[in-house]
């Protein structure tokens, strides 16, 4: 087994709220002990609904927040404290793409001279080799010369994620963290951007955090996908095994809300109750008022992960119980 | 494909066109700026004589006098020369402390925004305090104690409106790092210098420059009113609300000694407000 490029071990975030006007600090976890691991080249995805931790777990995996314990190890060795200057140095190596790719580029400068800011920023080549590495990286995404002197509001859309997409690579990082890269996209410039996507990581041999809520996006681009619920890992596996053969009932809930063109071939299973607030977190499993095989330990014990025959890990003290006949049965 | 092209460049004529139109009153403005620039370089060539000097057979001539086109004041020194000599100080003392304000008010809030914490809540703590204090009893106590040397003066005009130029730029700064440009910028690794100067500062500079447009004016009209009261421009230098002030004595008998500086105060002060306006329609092209 190769060493792999990004862990993260038992990483939590806790933030502080003020409920009301003179109400008392109530701590939210966004990420809850939260561990993860991402081989050279591949593809790992996180999913969950709105304020699931996702973006937050990016956001700590690329040293952009402190995690409250736990810790981050990229190619093996810690990050450096945030804003200092050896973390704006490993910012060649690992890069960030964004859900809205017009509020991240400044209005009032050219694609081109966005392109190739990080080589001025890094101090990389001469001025003339720094225009010709930014105009062959817009090549490599699909945007030819005439867009780069372009400013970012006369582009459409996926132009714009492509440039974003360009600024990000230019430096050749190994890791990219993608937070909804393609969520704002029309779909048929997803499909376009997913590819390039998945073409560029083939050339350059990146390594991709990809963070969707999509799950036709992820089974495309992912080898293994970790699911989230309430800043908690709830499943982690393979991307087919998990998508074909779901075991946690949120996945599976998931799983059955992906629209299929065509026939309907299988029942939705439609969650009931509230949808999570990260600020009341459930006891025990954070999953149990909306959990359609809820039960009586659920409310109390939080599960533990087990390992499934099949290499996944699975937080459930449902399928816990179902484990023992499911090995008699293979 | 043509088709596309063509539509594209009608709608393109077409914004050009309306761009190019500016209106009647903007362009007066502007015309009258550089008008009362250009007489504020040029005072000392222009002025037809010394502006302490006294035509005592003269005194309190009307205007169209055959020697004084405005008339004289009480001690026969000519109107129109002090106007000149006035309108150089009061726009020096108006444009200095602008940028003054504008750069100190800038300063704070970029610190506000990048440090956070206890740094912030002092800064904005200083803006507050700034804003609740009448900013006439504020320099009437300082000149009452320190006198007033004009470049004194010019610097605690400069205090004037700081804290809109920090409240603007510590919020405008906080919303682009926190999920736009700026943290994008941050994030490829540029250092605060780089990501304040090259990228926030020329993104929020349309606000700005119209918030010194705003500024600017009222603080012509706040040296007129300090030197009205006998606290800013000290004789026998002169300024305009100077004029205003000391003219105001003989306001039934020689009414022109305070007309003509009110009249320039109110029209400079118009035409800089009504560019500033159009200004910001037209600066923040961009967002659309």
């Amino acid at each position: 087994m190769t060493e792999n490029i990004l862990e993260l071990h038992g990483i939590s975030r806790t933030y502080s709220t003020r409920q009301g006007l003179f109400g008392r600090k109530v701590p939210v976890h966004a990420v809850d002990e939260v561990s993860l691991s991402l081989q050279p080249g591949q593809t790992l995805a996180l999913v969950g609904e709105s304020g699931s931790g996702k973006s937050t777990t990016g956001r700590i995996a690329l040293g952009l927040e402190l995690p409250n314990s736990g810790h981050v190890l990229f190619r093996g060795a810690e990050l450096p404290p945030a804003h200092t200057s050896a973390w704006r140095r490993m910012r060649t190596h690992m890069q960030m793409i964004y859900q809205d790719p017009l509020a991240v580029l400044d209005r009032r400068l050219s694609i081109l001279d966005q392109v190739r800011e990080p080589l001025d920023i890094h101090d990389i080549g001469s001025a003339s080799e720094r225009n010709n590495k930014a105009l062959a990286m817009l090549d490599a995404v699909g945007l030819n010369a005439n867009y780069a002197s372009s400013l970012p509001h006369q582009l459409s859309g996926g132009q714009r994620q492509r440039a974003v997409l360009a600024r990000a690579l230019i430096m050749q990082p190994a890791l990219l963290v993608c937070d909804e890269p393609v969520s704002a996209l029309d779909v048929s410039i997803q499909a376009q951007v997913v590819n390039l996507l998945m073409d560029l990581q083939k050339d350059l041999r990146l390594s991709l955090l990809f963070i969707s809520h999509d799950l036709k996006v992820v089974r495309q681009v992912s080898q293994r996908i970790a699911v989230m619920y309430l800043g908690r890992i709830v499943e982690y596996g393979e991307t087919n095994l998990l998508l074909s053969n779901p075991t946690h009932p949120y996945t599976k809930a998931l799983v059955s809300a992906v629209p299929v063109a065509g026939r309907r071939t299988r029942e939705r299973i439609i969650l009931k109750g509230e949808p999570p607030n990260p600020a009341d977190r459930p006891t025990g499993c954070a999953f149990h008022p909306r959990c359609p095989v809820v039960r009586p330990e659920c409310v109390s014990v939080s599960p533990t992960f087990s390992t499934l025959p099949d290499g996944r890990s699975v937080a459930c003290h449902a399928v816990d119980a179902a484990q023992p006949t499911k090995e008699v049965g293979i | 494909m043509i088709m596309m092209e063509k539509v594209s460049e009608t709608a393109a004529g077409t914004r050009k066109n309306t761009n190019r139109r500016i209106p009647f009153l903007v362009i007066a403005s502007v015309l009258w700026i550089v008008f009362v620039v250009g007489v504020a370089l040029l005072a000392d060539q222009i002025a037809p004589y010394q502006y302490t000097a006294l035509d005592l057979p003269n005194r309190l001539a009307s205007p169209f006098h055959p020697q004084h086109l405005l008339g004289t004041d009480e001690l026969g020194r000519d109107i129109l020369s002090r106007l000149i000599v006035s309108v150089r100080i009061s726009v020096l003392v108006a444009l200095g402390a602008t940028l003054i304000s504008a750069c100190f008010g800038t300063t704070m809030g970029f610190a506000a925004a990048h440090f956070r914490g206890r740094i912030e809540q002092f800064i904005l703590m200083l803006a507050d305090f700034q804003a609740a204090m009448p900013f006439l009893i504020l320099s009437l106590s300082v000149l009452a104690f320190f006198g007033n040397a004009l470049p004194l003066f010019i610097g605690l005009m400069g205090f004037y409106g700081w804290e809109r130029y920090a409240r603007i730029s510590r919020g405008l700064a906080i919303s682009a790092s926190a999920q736009g440009y700026a943290g994008a910028v941050r994030q490829l690794g540029a250092s605060p210098t780089r990501v304040y100067l090259r990228h926030i500062l020329p993104n929020i500079s349309s606000t700005l420059i119209v918030s010194m447009t705003l500024t600017f004016p009222e603080i012509i009209l706040m040296e007129s009113s300090l030197s009205f009261l006998g606290l800013g421009v000290q004789p026998p230098l002169t300024s305009l609300g100077n004029m205003v002030g000391y003219g105001r004595e003989y306001m039934t008998r020689a009414p022109w000694i305070m007309f003509a500086p009110a009249v320039l105060i109110v029209t400079t002060t118009l035409a800089i407000s009504l560019l500033g306006d159009w200004l910001r329609d037209r600066l923040d092209k961009g967002l659309q």
